[in-house]
């Protein structure tokens, strides 16, 4: 689905990534841990193509194409999700717009039918009714005044009215309590875990791996994958630390 | 009719002007009377929206007698050149309240001139003004407020918002305060800014493509302007003609 091959990026000229390979098949969950300021959120927003993330070297190819020669609306249309570390707040436009517009979109670019307002509405209020998220949040400004918890679930929403093929999730279990983040865990298996689509969740902590169990588990270092292995990585790198795993 | 000389760029309120097309206008007639009576309130508004080269200069004067209010809405969009001016003059615990938008695209000059005189004590006035500017077009807010001597307990507002879509386009906002009482409330505030480019990477990671997006934030921005509007019908052309104009820019 994924193939990523030593990727080097900058921002303001300064190295970020410095070679990074990873691939993702289909029906696949991986993680990324990492110290702060690895890269881990670095990659994710040159993966969705953030204005400013050049990319220097290597290349990336989604669902068979060049990621990079793609707008970042595009790579959305194509199948790519991606959660914000620190979801965006938009004053003056709801939730429901934003989803709607940006739902529309896609299809247009996909060449499939636009949902009407109906449509629209019954989709939303089953996703928002999975992630325990009030339908009378969607009707606020996107993000405006949202816990940091409501955010992550709005997002998780988003995700599930948008329907990806690939989800790539930064730290979405951060600003979450224990509740929270099980219902977000249960969401996004209930949304991700198919065999024909992928997540790549990046996260400091073991605690979302208990509900969304990843099939391979990554530490990201220093701009590169340093070490690969399966979810066992992730409890050895809780119980003894980055700096001792990669020693 | 006397003649008047024409209007040099050195008078402050034709500072930003297309004097060329001023010119083509001149003289200018009368301005259009509004006579709101003691205690009795008037909503009017103004869709500028003239065919494309044309020069138009809408004047207004408005005289609210005491306790009267005045609710004024324009939309300022068409021509080559439009210019809207309002000259108000308020009594004793009258109220006016103008919201204006100003979207201009081309090689538009568009402007909203105003000059309110808070005449007697215990007046109100808000002005609230949203520009939306692309391309080579101008769009000028010029706002005087004189509170007369005795005018106590005035309180005035002015607020103005500008976004540029293009670095080629010019906001300009002048709020001119001449105060002559002394228990006085004038706020004014003017920004001028751009889209967010935080906002647009996210709309475009959920995969709106970017004119929906600019369109999108830009009617967020306008919005507020026609929302309190007494006639659902006049706010819906207004709003309908705001977005038209808006798709059209971007
Ligand atoms: N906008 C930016 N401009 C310059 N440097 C940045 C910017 N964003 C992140 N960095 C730097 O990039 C490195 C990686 O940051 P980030 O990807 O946010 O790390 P992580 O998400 O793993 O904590 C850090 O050294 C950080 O300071
Ligand atoms: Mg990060």
């Amino acid at each position: 689905m994924l193939t990523i091959e030593n990727l080097s990026n900058e921002i303001d000229g300064k190295a970020i990534l410095k070679g990074l390979s990873l691939s993702i098949n289909a029906g696949e969950v991986h993680a990324i841990m990492g110290p702060n300021g690895a890269g881990k959120s670095t990659l994710a927003y040159t993966l969705g193509g953030r204005p400013g993330y050049a990319v220097t070297g290597g290349g990336a190819t989604f669902l068979g194409k060049d990621l990079f020669e793609m707008e970042p609306h595009e790579r959305a249309a194509a199948g790519l999700f991606l959660g914000f570390q620190y979801p965006v707040e938009i004053p003056g436009v709801s939730n429901l717009q934003f989803l709607r517009e940006s739902l529309n979109s896609q299809r247009r670019a996909r060449g499939e039918k636009e949902l009407n307002g109906g449509e629209f509405i019954k989709l939303a209020k089953e996703k928002a009714a999975l992630l325990g998220l009030d339908m009378e949040m969607l009707k606020r400004p996107v993000n405006v005044g949202f816990s940091g918890g409501e955010k992550k679930r709005a997002e998780m929403v988003q995700m599930g009215i948008l329907d990806p093929k690939l989800a790539i999730l930064d730290e979405t279990d951060s600003g979450l309590d224990i509740d929270a983040l099980k219902t977000v865990g249960a969401g996004i298996n209930a949304i991700m875990r198919r065999p024909d689509k992928a997540v790549l969740l990046i996260t400091h902590y073991q605690r979302l791996l208990d509900y969304v169990k990843p099939d391979f588990v990554h530490v990201l270092a220093g701009g590169r994958i340093v070490k690969s292995g399966g979810p066992e990585l992730a409890l050895e790198l809780e119980r003894e630390g980055y700096a001792e795993v990669m020693a | 009719m006397t003649t008047v000389a024409l209007p040099t760029r050195r008078q402050e309120e034709w500072r930003y002007s297309d004097l060329e097309a001023v010119a083509s206008l001149w003289p200018l007639p009368a301005p259009v009377r509004i006579d709101v009576a003691a205690g009795e309130s008037a909503h009017h508004h103004l869709l500028q929206d003239a065919g494309e080269g044309v020069a138009v200069v809408h004047d207004y004067a408005i005289a609210i007698a005491d306790g009267g209010r005045c609710d004024f809405h324009v939309l300022n969009i068409g021509g080559r050149f439009g210019r809207v001016t309002l000259n108000v003059t308020l009594g004793k615990g009258a109220h006016f309240e103008l919201n204006g938008a100003i979207i201009g695209g081309g090689k538009q000059t568009l402007e909203i001139v105003t000059a309110v005189t808070h005449a007697q004590p215990d007046g109100t006035s808000g002005q609230t003004i949203r520009s939306v500017l692309g391309q080579h077009a101008t769009g000028s807010y010029l706002g005087s407020i004189n509170v007369a001597r005795g005018a106590q307990r005035t309180d005035a507002f002015q607020s103005v918002k500008a976004m540029l879509l293009d670095r080629t386009a010019t906001a300009n906002a002048k709020p001119e305060l001449e105060i002559y009482a002394d228990d006085v409330k004038c706020a004014h505030g003017a920004t001028v800014g751009e889209l967010d480019k935080q906002a647009l990477f996210y709309m475009a990671s959920r995969g709106m493509d970017p004119a929906t997006a600019k369109t999108l934030l830009l009617k967020a921005f306008v919005a507020g302007v026609f929302d309190d509007m007494a006639d659902e019908a006049v706010k819906e052309t207004l709003e309908a003609a705001a977005i038209a104009k808006l798709e059209a820019l971007v």
